[in-house]
Order: C-alpha cells, then sequence, then structure tokens
C-alpha cells in the first residue's frame, strides 16, 4: 500500500515538474516573442524620419498625410516605453495606417518613386512593415498557446506556481490599418 | 494551428532519433563490410600451410570502422560547408543590389515569422530556379537560393519559398538531409572505387576469390560450410549494393517531408497560394540546376536533376523521384488557400492580420 502511494506522489511530482516547465518555457517565449515586436517597431521609428526628409520636398502640398505620420510616430515613441500591449497596438496600428497612406500617395508621385531612394526606403519600409506583422503573428501564436496551456486541466493547477497569468493579444484596433490601401511595388 | 507545437516537437524528436540512427547504421556498415571481409579472409586462411599468410588481426574492420567514423564526424561537422561549397555558392553578407536586399529582408522576416535565429545567405550561381537549406542547427543554419530563382519570382512567392525552406531548418530536417547528402557522397565514392576495382582487375580478382575457395574446400574440414557461403554472398552483395541502397534511403527520408514543410511555410507566410504559384513557376522553368550534384537533390525544393519525374504522378513516380509529384503539392497548397478565402479573409495582407 505504502509502495502504491509513493509510485503515485513520484509520478505527481514527475508531471507536475513537466507542466511547470513547459509553462515556464511558453512564458519565456511569450517574452521573447515580444522582444522581437519591440526591435522591428523601434527600427520603424528610426526610419520613419528618413523616409519624411526624403520625400519631403516633392510633397509639400500633401501636408496633412506628412503631419499624421510625424505625430503617430511621437506618440509611438511615448509610449512604447510604457510596456502595456493594448496602447502600443493602438498607437503603432496607428502609426501603420498613416505609413501605407504615405506610401499609397508616394505612389502617385511617378517622378519621386523613379529616384532610386524612396525604392530603397520602400523596400525598406515594407520589409518592416512585414516584420512588424509576423513578429506580431508569432506573438499571438506563442500567446495563444500559453493562455490555452495555463487555462487547461491539469496544467490549470500548477499554473498558480509558474506565475502564469494570461498575456495580452495583440489586437487590430485602427479601423485605418484593417482596410490598408493594396500598394503595388 | 494550436496542435503544430507537439507535432513539430515529435518531428525534431524523430529527426534528431533519424540522424543518430543514420551516422550509427552508416558506421555498423562500413563495420560490417571490414569485419565481415576479416571474418572470410580468416575463414579461407585456417588451413593455410604454415608459413604462409594467415589472416589473423582484423585490420581490415579496424580500418573500415575507424575511416566510417571518422568520414561520420566529418560529414557532421563539415557537411553544411561542403555541401555549399559543392554547388558554387556565395555568402550574401552585405547586400549590394535591390535583389539581394530584397533576399536578406524577405529571409530576415520569415526567420520572424518562424522564430528561428537568421539563417546565413547564400546565392548559387545558375539560372534555374531552386533553392535549398543545410546546417546542422537552427541557431548555424544556411539558406541558399539560385540566381534565376530571384529574377523569377515576386516578392511574395520569393517569401513562400523561404518559408518553406526555413520550415525544414526549424522542423530539423535539414540535419538529416545534410548528413545524408555527406554520408550519400561518401558511400558514392565508395561504389565507385568498387565498380572500378571490378571493371578494371575483375579477372584477377575472381581469380583470387577462386584460389581461395578452392584452397579452403582443400583443406577439407570447412569444405562445405553453407555459413561460409551465406557470409560471403552477403558480404559481396552489400559492397555492390550499398551504393544504390543508401541513394533509395535518401529518396525515401526526402519525400515526405516536402509536403510538411509546404504546410509549414503556409503556416509562416499565412500564404499558400504564393507557394503554389512559385512551386509552378519553377516547375515550369524545366532546365536542370547544373549546379546541384546527385548526391544533394534531395535538399532542393523541386527536383533539380531535370529528370522530373516529379511532373509525373503514379507508383514510379513515388517510388524514385527525390520529390513528391508536383502536382500533388500545387493541389494541397491551394486547398489550404481556398480554405483560408474561405475563413472570411482576403489570403495575402489580411491573412496576416487576421490572426
Amino acid at each position: 500500500m505504502f509502495i502504491v502511494v509513493l509510485i503515485l506522489m513520484t509520478l505527481i511530482v514527475v508531471w507536475a515538474v513537466g507542466a511547470y516547465n513547459s509553462l515556464i518555457s511558453l512564458k519565456n517565449q511569450v517574452a521573447n516573442a515580444w522582444k522581437q515586436i519591440d526591435v522591428q517597431l523601434k527600427r520603424r521609428h528610426d526610419l520613419v524620419p528618413n523616409l519624411l526628409a526624403a520625400v519631403k520636398g516633392a510633397m509639400d502640398f500633401e501636408r496633412g498625410t506628412l503631419e499624421a505620420v510625424v505625430a503617430a510616430r511621437n506618440q509611438a515613441i511615448q509610449v512604447s516605453s510604457g510596456g502595456d500591449v493594448s496602447k502600443i497596438a493602438a498607437v503603432e496600428g496607428q502609426l501603420t495606417g498613416a505609413l501605407h497612406r504615405l506610401l499609397a500617395v508616394v505612389e502617385s508621385y511617378p517622378d519621386l518613386k523613379a529616384t532610386g531612394n524612396i525604392a530603397q526606403l520602400q523596400e525598406e519600409l515594407t520589409s518592416t512593415e512585414n516584420k512588424i506583422a509576423f513578429a506580431r503573428q508569432l506573438y499571438n501564436d506563442v500567446v495563444t498557446q500559453y493562455n490555452t496551456k495555463q487555462r487547461q486541466v491539469p496544467t490549470v493547477f500548477v499554473a498558480g506556481v509558474a506565475g502564469a497569468t494570461l498575456a495580452p493579444l495583440w489586437e487590430l484596433t485602427d479601423d485605418a490599418e484593417r482596410a490598408v490601401p493594396k500598394v503595388e511595388f | 494551428m494550436t496542435n503544430e507545437p507537439s507535432d513539430l516537437f515529435s518531428q525534431q524528436q524523430s529527426n534528431r532519433v533519424r540522424s543518430r540512427l543514420l551516422i550509427a547504421g552508416f558506421i555498423a556498415f562500413f563495420a560490417w563490410l571490414g569485419f565481415g571481409g576479416d571474418w572470410l579472409a580468416w575463414q579461407f586462411t585456417l588451413d593455410a600451410a604454415p608459413g604462409t599468410y594467415r589472416h589473423q588481426f582484423p585490420w581490415l574492420g579496424v580500418v573500415m570502422s575507424l575511416g566510417a567514423a571518422i568520414a561520420a564526424i566529418v560529414a557532421w561537422r563539415r557537411g553544411p560547408e561542403r555541401v555549399l561549397w559543392s554547388t558554387n555558392a556565395y555568402e550574401v553578407v552585405d547586400p549590394v543590389n535591390d535583389d539581394e536586399r530584397r533576399l536578406v529582408n524577405v529571409v530576415e522576416e520569415m526567420a520572424i515569422a518562424g522564430g528561428v535565429p537568421r539563417p546565413r545567405i547564400w546565392i548559387v550561381p545558375d539560372d534555374d530556379p531552386n533553392a535549398f537549406a543545410t546546417g546542422r542547427d537552427p541557431s548555424a543554419a544556411h539558406v541558399a537560393v539560385t540566381a534565376g530563382l530571384l529574377m523569377m519570382l515576386d516578392r511574395d512567392e520569393l517569401q513562400a519559398v523561404i518559408a518553406h525552406e526555413l520550415g525544414h531548418v526549424k522542423n530539423l530536417d535539414m540535419r538529416l538531409m545534410t548528413l545524408l547528402a555527406a554520408l550519400v557522397g561518401a558511400v558514392a565514392l565508395v561504389g565507385d572505387f568498387m565498380t572500378r576495382l571490378m571493371r578494371g582487375g575483375s579477372r584477377s580478382r575472381v581469380g583470387s576469390f577462386g584460389g581461395g575457395r578452392s584452397r579452403g574446400g582443400g583443406g577439407g574440414k570447412k569444405g562445405g560450410n553453407p555459413l561460409l557461403i551465406v557470409v560471403l554472398v552477403l558480404w559481396i552483395l552489400s559492397w555492390l549494393l550499398a551504393p544504390l541502397v543508401t541513394r533509395l534511403l535518401a529518396l525515401g527520408v526526402s519525400r515526405k517531408r516536402e509536403y510538411l514543410a509546404d504546410a509549414m511555410g503556409a503556416q509562416f507566410t499565412r500564404n499558400p497560394g504564393a507557394l503554389a504559384r512559385a512551386l509552378q513557376k519553377i516547375e515550369h522553368a524545366a532546365a536542370p540546376t547544373s549546379s546541384m550534384k546527385r548526391g544533394s537533390a534531395h535538399l532542393c525544393i523541386a527536383d533539380p536533376l531535370g529528370r522530373r519525374l516529379s511532373s509525373r504522378e503514379g507508383f514510379v513516380a513515388e517510388l524514385l523521384g527525390t520529390h513528391p509529384p508536383m502536382a500533388i503539392r500545387v493541389a494541397k497548397l491551394k486547398a489550404m488557400a481556398y480554405q483560408q478565402q474561405d475563413g472570411g479573409s482576403r489570403l495575402a495582407d489580411e491573412g496576416q492580420n487576421a490572426i
């Protein structure tokens, strides 16, 4: 009888250790995926001034579009230090929308597009936008896994010990971003 | 996608196990060739007259086992470099033109999507579109594409191909496949050596075997030993069939993986339609990729040998192609794209956003 209890206890401990470790590993993956997004967002913040400098002269009369980008970027930089996912998602969504509108406008200036600098910047911006989108995709995938796992029976019993709390998904809030203008390259 | 991690984990695990089995099998096979030969020689010279040569120390087995172990270590450590070297690929460190910059960007994007470290990027100077991944670990992986691929595909399609390759990287296919490429190369070397020996010196070789047997028979005691004959036949067959068997092994290992890598690529890009388009473009450019050698054919995204067995369906194609029939791959991807469309979101752009 004693031996049966002992074996059962051992099994439970082994299982608990495994479940705990898998939760911790997922938690670190979430943190890592978030860092990926962060890196790409910073990259985009740095890229915006270059883009603006390149298009400024030629598009003086599209002042509204340019100013929207500047405003969105400044706001994004302000919020980025806070670390609040939903807030960051909201302002970065606005920046994405503003940049897409700017790129759509650039498309209608063939002269501007023809200069090598713009083409290169466009590629950089497209790539950065893609990287943000893919980083977000990875983040949301990992968060979904993490959240599902910590809520599932039996993992839910060790979730408290592992300090697992629900991580926020990166959700789209900006309607403008949902309705992306199609930019052909 | 929620059950993907366990699939991925089991796939990684099975690739680790297969890699180990492959190395063990490789060394065991050469040990058999060596020690088998020793045993035969020992049997044949058992009753040799005093003063003549008597085979007592199994030097053949020792040498061949050691050689195989060294070959396996070299394949493990230098396999990726050797595969890349054999294709004349050059590495893209600082992109110098728009195509290279786009390639670097696309690889970085896909590395993020797949959650793997950015691999090193190589371009193979060849006009036929093709791509492959190699390396031991995801942290030290290489992705190579041909110049023709860069020219022929648009951004989305290139992204899809890179995503497919990073799928191979992530589930450790590339470790197993690179090992296979290197070991198949080693066995092919032995095979070439043997055929040359058989062709060049067939008379003297048969003569020596015949002499050995008659001497053994003359000794009387071991004359009718059936074990001896069975071992002898098996041993000779092993020598002759080794290259063929390893090649079939390489084929069998690579085919199923392509479907899985296609699926993983689609998961990274959320755009299976682009991979379907890319595969069709690659398929229509039917010229052989001359810089890919036979031994590394199974590494590529599409069969580089120009045999285009993969364009046909049916049993023979399933058995002998390094790759599954292209039509089936494309059909599967299109089915995924169709489901995605059905789910209410347009594929390309919003596919990424609609998670």
